[in-house]
């Protein structure tokens, strides 16, 4: 098994407006919960992750600290995952449901670099 | 950790109506703006680390936090509720006065300014009921348009043009004032009884759409009539209808999906917990000098409830009450119900006379429920033809696609010799 990081990107916009009513929110809520629980008890999940904060600073060197925005990437990162699978396939394979896909976010599989540590 | 069917929807009406209270009607906007701040927040946290243990109050928390930093921010640029002015004027005065406004009981009242703010004198009645269902039961436009069989566009006017009115009102409806209260009150329970007829007799072959408005009339009914003002004979004798007609819901469409009418019906299928309220409630409403529609709508459906099978109705009782009900509020459609008992209790010959005898009959042509109930005496005298000719009329108004199986199906039962 090799480790990989899940990245959810989204803009800020499409997120919002992918939110839809309360009823639509609490449906993709829940549409989520399924799938990280499923990933889950498939022992895919090395780490649950992070949700993060979608405004910070960007450091660019001492004298180059600014808010944003994140112009190299429209796409915020909203959170993270680290996922156990068999091979790069596999953990693309099992992203595609996520319901991030479906308000027009991104999910971005990284494998994570193996050391021979 | 589970999360409660409509939880959010719930939740947005309840969230709406307090920070409303607090930032003031005109500000309106700005609370839903924090109230999906809050989701958007509930999202994000909830996906990574669970559902918490008790989702409303991890919400309400939120909206708090959020409504204290709005306040504190713009406080010197926005004027927020005027009623409130003094309790929000200053720094260390703020996060007391907004804990205590989102104490429990608090909230509960914010609901029911919102549910009398909604109901303003200067809004059609469509659209006091479009707004309680966006604000107080948190349905976006798309769901108000699915459940009233209307447009995007045509729901979105309107509730634009009623925020408009409602913000003009300058400040909530104050429910302290007694006398304000039982002025306002009778247009509370139209506005209730529509939502709950929407749900009922409604146009939307969704089922489950329907059902809701019912849930959410009767959620709104009990939040009228746990307040002091509130519990009113008539308010207990309106939620006693909704529950008695309620409790007839799961027994609405049979196994295959096909509307079932009340003689139909499976009547074990009757929600009796929901008989059992509705009965209670009935008793609550007997008091007073007063005898309203509603206790008069809520005897008939308690006779119907008291009736095991559809020969054990006591019809009699039921025309009579209907006569009351003519007398009270008469209505080309109240008559017709009442023709329909007088059928059941002296044949279908009498019940046609009794149709006949309509005075503003002409009002039902665009009814299709009017021409069903011709056909079904037709039929059940033994004229088939004529039944059939009836009930084609009443499928060309039909409403959607229930209705329309239904009314087909009773074509095809006049081509049959009548059995009975």
């Amino acid at each position: 098994m090799s480790a990989f990081v899940y990245l959810y990107r989204s803009e800020d916009a499409a997120f919002r407006a992918a939110m839809g009513s309360p009823e639509q929110m609490q449906k993709s809520m829940q549409k989520w919960m399924a799938w990280m629980k499923q990933l889950g008890e498939k022992g895919h999940i090395k780490d649950q992750g992070h949700p993060l904060e979608r405004a910070g600073k960007v450091v660019k060197g001492k004298k180059a600290i600014t808010d944003g925005p994140y112009a190299e990437s429209k796409d915020v990162i909203g959170g993270y995952t680290l996922i156990e699978a068999k091979d790069l396939a596999q953990a693309v394979e099992l992203s595609l449901g996520c319901p991030i896909l479906e308000g027009g976010g991104v999910v971005e599989v990284r494998p994570v670099l193996k050391t021979n540590m | 950790m589970e999360l409660h069917e409509h939880l959010f929807r719930r939740e947005a009406g309840r969230m709406v109506a307090t920070l409303t209270r607090i930032f003031g009607v005109e500000n309106l906007a700005l609370a839903e703006d924090v109230v999906q701040d809050a989701f958007c927040r509930a999202l994000e946290v909830w996906k990574f680390r669970g559902v918490p243990e008790n989702p409303s109050a991890w919400l309400m928390a939120t909206a708090k936090h959020r409504a204290l930093d709005v306040l504190r921010r713009e406080r010197t640029v926005r004027t927020f509720a005027p009623e409130l002015g003094r309790l929000l004027g200053s720094e260390e005065a703020l996060p007391p006065a907004v804990e205590e406004l989102f104490a429990a009981h608090a909230i509960k009242d914010d609901q029911l300014r919102m549910m009398f703010s909604c109901c303003h004198p200067r809004l059609p009645e469509a659209a006091q009921v479009a707004l309680m269902l966006h604000i107080l039961c948190g349905f976006s436009v798309d769901e108000i348009a699915g459940a009233f069989v209307s447009t995007h566009a045509a729901v979105e006017k309107r509730l634009v043009r009623a925020k408009r009115t409602l913000a003009g009102s300058e400040r909530l409806f104050e429910i302290a004032d007694a006398a304000d209260f039982a002025v306002r009150l009778p247009a509370v329970h139209r506005a209730l009884y529509l939502l709950f007829n929407e749900g009922y007799h409604g146009a939307s072959a969704e089922a489950a759409v329907r059902v809701e408005l019912c849930q959410e009339a009767l959620r709104l009914a009990a939040l009228l009539f746990e307040h002091p003002l509130g519990s009113t004979p008539a308010t207990y004798a309106l939620a006693a209808m909704m529950c008695l007609h309620a409790a007839r819901l799961p027994a609405r469409l049979d196994a295959s999906g096909n509307l079932s009418t009340l003689s139909d019906q499976d009547r074990s299928r009757w929600d009796l917990g929901l008989v059992a309220e509705g009965q209670r409630l009935l008793d609550l409403s007997a008091t007073g000098p007063e005898l309203t529609a509603y206790h008069v709508e809520a005897a008939i459906a308690a006779v119907h409830a008291a009736a095991p099978r559809v020969a054990d109705t006591n019809w009699t009782q039921i025309v009579s009450l209907y006569d009351t009900l003519m007398t009270i509020g008469p209505s080309p459609v109240v008559a017709l119900n009442r023709a329909i008992a007088v059928a059941q209790r002296e044949g279908p010959g009498r019940g046609l006379e009794e149709i006949g005898a309509i005075a503003d009959r002409d009002r039902l042509a665009a009814y299709p429920f009017y021409y069903a109930a011709l056909g079904e005496l037709e039929l059940r005298r033994g004229r088939g033809e004529t039944a059939r000719e009836h009930f084609r009329a009443a499928l060309a108004l039909a409403r959607n696609a229930v209705e329309r199986r239904f009314l087909e199906q009773r074509m095809d039962a006049c081509l049959r010799p009548a059995i009975d």
